[in-house]
């Protein structure tokens, strides 16, 4: 029993809804659960959103997020059941036993405090150590995760760090204390893949050196992988398979965890050739007000019915190409050219066959339709403003689209908020459709899906791809979802296109530094791949 | 969904002081300026409210009074909003120099005390119930503006309405079909409030004897001739304040009921 350190048995997490025009009633959100945790062990809990990881792992602080209540079973840390333990028992228990690492560092910091007094002020709280010894800690905590400056980074402001870096300040912080437990919430998945890996080196680290056990919620199974000793997969707030890590990713039993696991094996032949639909020739950009080009002579061409990927980290520029090409922002030079046509820099001074033939997704499906507008209305717009249809001929072509989506009835009259994440991105696909486009610019299409999800939308637009013979421009930071879809690829970093051609020759080597790198970075689905790749960086950075 | 007990009393009074009001010719007992009986007469079966000043019978001077005044404050709301909203949300979708004339323009006539401002222009023009209506819809649509500006400027740096205008839609379309939706419930709240507050202006300006001319009634009126019975224990000034504050406490309850029906965003709203 000494070793045990976490113990959920049975554990049941209700909530209660309130669906419109209905009597309120209770759900279910996590039922049945038990796992064990020894110390100085790693347990991943792994799903899609809405599988309750996050719910169960705030249990194990025996906290319910938002009206979620806890309402059955056993949480016994250090063989105490905090589900039962009151109000001064909690206290004793949060941020002293067990701390937490938010998804979302920037939301989480203080922006009105410098880092070190939050970063200490758990353990004063708590009484556990002078100041001048919590901070001293700190700053160990902080040359541990790797932060430059460990001595004098405490005094900043949060928004005077980087995103990496405040999600390492936000482990220190956790770790502080000295806990037993700590509980990281999807620590890594707001983070640039070459971000990534250093944040996740830094905690693997520290959790090996302090000796701390942790539970790691992440949707993300390579990402677990390289971390977690074992590893639990949710669904539904259901457990569906608990073991090894080993054995969920190399003989995984459950049929949708074969499926997690098996992600992303989209067979895609490469195309090439062909007239090019757009042509970017040396477009440089820089936004009103900035004397800095986020864009620098950018050229790429796409041709028909294909996709060119573009591929970047936060800050490259990616989003920014395609607000220059739909001229929402216009160049301060270089030329666009598509299907044969100049284009006009400023959208508003484009024709209505320019504006339809090219068309956009956006990445959060959720703020790019109008809530107040029924899917009917979303899909049926483009149809009457650019071809006329109304009536019964408008609904009949929108359930066209909608079965072309793979919805099928039922969902006209609906409204945005009573679909899901996948289904609402569906339905702006089906409305950049609707207009018929030759072009469409996918911007983060997938970034805010689950994995399955995210696939399943994939092979929907590689489909349309075949069918309606249009041509992606799909901006991306994921490079898995680049093999996947792409034709040729742009690499782009702080505003230039680094690497540009056919996907065969731009993923093959011999590759310049930066392609290297964020190849490099993508974590794989295989153990120890974390260290390799760490190990590989610092021979070669002792060889240069 | 079954109605909340707070609306159902909120729209009874307010069906209550609206249908007096529009039906007063056939509910008052007497007519507007009618002298019926001695000055501050007690309540009585014939005059349920008691008589005024000079002797015209209460209860239908409420009534005719309700009917200026709620004509007014609704007359001047729906011009404030109008005005005031679609001002707002064009200043937001087209930004620039435009933005900046309408906004710095609010400004300068919301640095002018709005009463001071209605006293000044009521003393220089002839005191009609147009005039009336116009200066108040006026004055109070800066304020509109100013929410519905703040509102919109969130609403079109949505990608629906970048959607919107990629599309290639005119400004007509992305105001009344993109931004007034999703920008109608802080709307409704605001209009219920609003319609309150031009009750309570025009009953001020008829106090200052700068509204509602007699014989016209009207609640601040009312106050005013009968302000010197309250000296001698007569309730005859305090019916019209009684009115005047069921009357925003019972539209305030139904705007609030209206405002949880229409900001739900998932069907079954009506």
């Amino acid at each position: 029993m000494s070793d045990m350190l976490l113990e959920v048995k049975n554990l049941k997490i209700e909530a209660t809804a309130y669906p419109p025009g209905e009597a309120p009633r209770d759900i279910t959100i996590v039922e049945g659960v038990s796992f064990k945790l020894e110390k100085g062990r790693v347990l991943g809990l792994i799903g899609e959103s809405g599988a309750g990881k996050s719910t169960i792992g705030l249990s194990a602080m025996a906290y319910g997020r938002g009206g979620v209540r806890l309402t059955g079973g056993e949480v016994l840390v250090n063989g105490r059941d905090v589900l039962q333990a009151g109000p001064a028992g909690l206290r004793a228990l949060r941020g002293r036993e067990v701390t937490y690492v938010a998804q979302s560092a920037a939301a989480a910091f203080n922006p009105a405090k410098r880092l070190m007094e939050q970063v200490i002020e758990t353990t004063l709280h708590h009484g556990l150590a002078s100041k001048a010894e919590a901070e001293a800690r700190a700053v160990t905590l902080f040359a541990r995760l790797g932060l430059p400056n460990p001595e004098t980074i405490g005094r900043r402001y949060p928004h005077q760090v980087s995103g990496g870096q405040l999600q390492r300040v936000m482990t220190a912080m956790a770790l502080c204390p000295k806990p037993d437990l700590v509980i990281f919430d999807e620590p890594t998945t707001a983070l640039d893949v070459t971000t990534q890996i250093e944040v996740l080196a830094a905690i693997k680290e520290a959790i090996a050196d302090t000796g701390v056990a942790a539970l790691y919620i992440t949707h993300d199974l390579a990402v677990v992988a390289q971390v977690a000793d074992d590893i639990m997969v949710l669904r539904g707030g259901k457990m569906v398979e608990y073991g090894t890590t080993d054995t969920i990713i190399n003989r995984p039993a459950e049929p949708y965890t074969q499926a997690l696991v098996s992600v992303r094996s989209i067979d895609h032949n490469e195309k090439s050739g062909g007239a090019p639909v757009l042509s970017v020739k040396g477009i440089t950009a820089r936004y009103r007000g900035t004397n800095f080009d986020v864009l620098s002579n950018v050229t790429v061409d796409l041709p028909e019915a294909q996709t060119l990927a573009v591929v970047g980290e936060s800050g490259s520029g990616k989003s920014t190409l395609a607000r220059v090409i739909t001229g929402l922002l216009p160049p301060s030079a270089g030329t666009i050219t598509f299907v044969g046509r100049d284009l006009a820099a400023d959208f508003e001074a484009r024709g209505k066959e320019d504006l339809r033939e090219l068309q956009m997704i956006y990445q959060m499906a959720d703020v790019a339709m109008n809530p107040r507008q029924t899917v009917g209305t979303i899909i049926g717009r483009p149809l009457e403003f650019y071809f006329g249809l109304k009536g019964a001929e408008k609904r009949h072509r929108i359930q066209e689209l909608l079965d072309e989506i793979e919805m099928g009835e039922g969902f006209i009259d609906r409204y945005p908020a009573e679909l899901s994440g996948g289904q609402k991105q569906r339905v702006c696909i089906a409305r950049a459709l609707a207009a018929k486009p030759k072009l469409i610019i996918c911007d983060e299409v997938t970034s805010a899906l689950d994995p399955l999800v995210a696939d399943g939308i994939l092979k929907l637009l590689l489909n349309l791809q075949k069918i309606e013979k249009v041509a992606y421009l799909f901006i991306t930071h994921d490079l898995a979802t680049v093999r996947a879809i792409a034709d040729s690829i742009a690499v782009m970093y702080r505003g230039k296109v680094v690497r540009y051609g056919p996907k065969s020759q731009v993923l093959a080597p011999p590759f310049d530094d930066y392609t290297d790198l964020l190849l490099s970075s993508v974590p794989e689905m295989e153990l120890g791949w974390l260290e390799r790749t760490i190990a590989n960086r610092k021979m070669e950075a002792a060889g240069n | 969904m079954r109605m909340p007990l707070s609306a159902a009393i909120g729209l009874f009074f307010t069906a209550l002081y609206f249908g007096a009001a529009i039906f007063a010719g056939w509910i008052a007992p007497y007519g507007m300026a009618e002298i019926v009986g001695d000055s501050w007469e007690p309540w009585s079966m014939a005059h349920p409210l008691g008589t005024d000043t000079i002797g015209r019978d209460l209860l239908s001077r409420m009534i005719w009074g309700g009917q200026t005044t709620i004509f007014v404050a609704a007359a001047a709301t729906i011009l404030s909003f109008s005005l005031g909203s679609i001002l707002g949300f064009l200043a937001a979708v087209k930004g620039g120099w435009i933005d900046q004339f309408l906004s710095r323009t609010v400004d300068l006539m919301m640095s002018i005390p709005s009463l001071i401002a209605a006293l000044v222009v009521l003393s220089v023009m002839p005191v009609t119930m147009p005039v009336l209506i116009v200066v108040m819809g006026l004055l109070d649509a800066t304020r509109v503006f100013r929410l519905s500006r703040a509102v919109a400027v969130d609403i079109t740096v949505m990608d629906y309405v970048e959607a919107a205008r990629l599309r290639g839609e005119k400004q007509v379309w992305i105001i009344f079909r993109e931004i007034l939706p999703n920008a109608l419930s802080p709307l409704v709240a605001e209009m219920g409030l609003r319609f309150i507050f031009a009750v309570l202006f025009i009953s001020t300006l008829s106090f200052l004897g700068l509204g509602v001319q007699p014989p016209l009634a009207d609640w601040g009126g009312i106050v005013k001739e009968n302000k010197e019975g309250i000296v001698y224990g007569i309730p005859a000034a305090l019916i019209p304040a009684f009115a005047i504050a069921t009357l925003a406490i019972s539209v305030n309850l139904v705007a609030d009921w209206v405002l949880n029906r229409t900001t739900s965003l998932k069907g079954g709203r009506g």
